[in-house]
């Protein structure tokens, strides 16, 4: 699924996959601040957004 | 293939004299020139109705749970290379049972692009026929003989699988199986292009789009009872045509047909607005490709790679 975003034109980084266990606080801690830090490098996301206004 | 219509027409007419099948689902002239549309034969006087030339691009895979009534019934289909993948598509995922089947199975040689031979003409065309390898078109202002290879589907040009991979007769002999260096060159070149261009080749790619849904209901893998976009609780996707709602239609169903799509081109064909659907479903044949070494339909033993777990799955992608 991530391929055929990032085939679609959303940045790889955007889209992240874990599999964390209710157990492993470090690691869901580790992963959200990666995604934050890469979702962050990339900027604010423009595609595949729908606009209500 | 103009020929193998007769031994169509014989075939179908001993299994329904013979009472073997209820029915024979092939295809039959449209209303139009150049257009065929799907037929279901029950009696032997519309035996004459069913034809078969390269203007058949759509998938009868499609048309098989439908027209088989009830456990006991058995019908008979024709099936090209790209039907046949669809039929053991179907049989693995439970929709059909393989003795309810009697597969007319017709070797391919590809079909015509309707959209690239309409574009010719300034008019409507008035007649089609072949001969051959040459196709011959009429409209009211000119009349134009054209070479088949040239006005093949794009899905045809690239298609590795002609001949049916599973059949119970054969209408005609088989023919030689194409090799390609690159059997995905239109996926390479998108990948090549950077986010924001590819973002903007399919937003322009969809801009047309009417929400039919021609493409989702001639695709013989699109058989949910209710489709996501028909859901109104939840309601999964907008119905109008705004870009985002178009294209997370396109995508959501681009990736239902994952590892399933046998690239029959079938949605690009019923698209009024030719749109080349293909481009979403044809990323995912090759990721199915090179990830799992999977082309769908050609495998009866088989389950498709979403379907199995193996310790063998890539999965660099998970954190």
């Amino acid at each position: 699924m991530g391929n055929l975003l990032e085939h679609m034109g959303i940045e790889r980084d955007r889209v992240h996959f874990s599999w964390i266990s209710s157990a492993e606080a470090t690691k869901f801690v580790d992963v959200v601040t990666e995604v934050s830090k890469t979702v962050r490098a990339l900027g604010p996301n423009k595609k595949l957004v729908k606009d209500y206004n | 293939m103009d020929t193998c219509i007769n031994k169509i027409r014989e075939i179908s007419l001993e299994l329904l004299e013979k009472g073997e099948v209820d029915k024979v689902i092939g295809f039959a002239n449209g209303t139009i020139p150049m257009a065929t549309s799907p037929i279901a034969v029950t009696s032997k006087q519309d035996i004459e109705k069913l034809v078969f030339n390269s203007t058949c691009g759509l998938n009868l895979a499609n048309y098989l749970k439908q027209s088989i009534k009830d456990q006991k019934s058995k019908i008979a289909v024709i099936a090209k290379g790209c039907d046949a993948r669809n039929i053991v598509t179907h049989i693995v995922e439970n929709q059909v049972q393989r003795d309810q089947l009697y597969i007319i199975g017709v070797p391919c040689n590809g079909m015509i692009d309707k959209a690239k031979i309409a574009s010719l003409f300034d008019d409507d065309i008035t007649s089609f026929s072949e001969d051959g390898d040459t196709l011959n078109i009429t409209s009211s202002l000119k009349e134009e003989k054209l070479n088949k290879k040239d006005y093949l589907r794009e899905n045809c040009q690239l298609c590795l699988h002609k001949n049916p991979v599973i059949y119970d007769t054969l209408a005609a002999d088989l023919v030689e199986e194409q090799t390609l260096d690159n059997p995905f060159p239109d996926v390479e070149k998108i990948e090549a292009m950077d986010s924001d261009t590819k973002w903007q080749h399919f937003t322009d790619l969809t801009k047309n789009c009417i929400r039919c849904y021609a493409c989702r209901n001639a695709c013989p893998l699109c058989y949910c009872p209710t489709c996501f976009v028909d859901e109104s609780g939840p309601q999964w996707v907008g119905k109008g045509q705004d870009e985002t709602d178009v294209n997370t239609f396109h995508f959501l169903r681009a990736f239902h047909c994952a590892g399933r799509c046998t690239d029959c081109g079938a949605c690009v064909e019923a698209c009024p607005m030719d749109i080349n659907v293909r481009d979403f479903t044809r990323k995912l044949n090759k990721d199915s490709f090179e990830m799992f070494g999977w082309e769908a339909g050609l495998d009866l033993s088989k389950r498709p790679p979403l379907d199995v777990y193996s310790p063998d799955d890539p999965n660099d992608f998970i954190k």
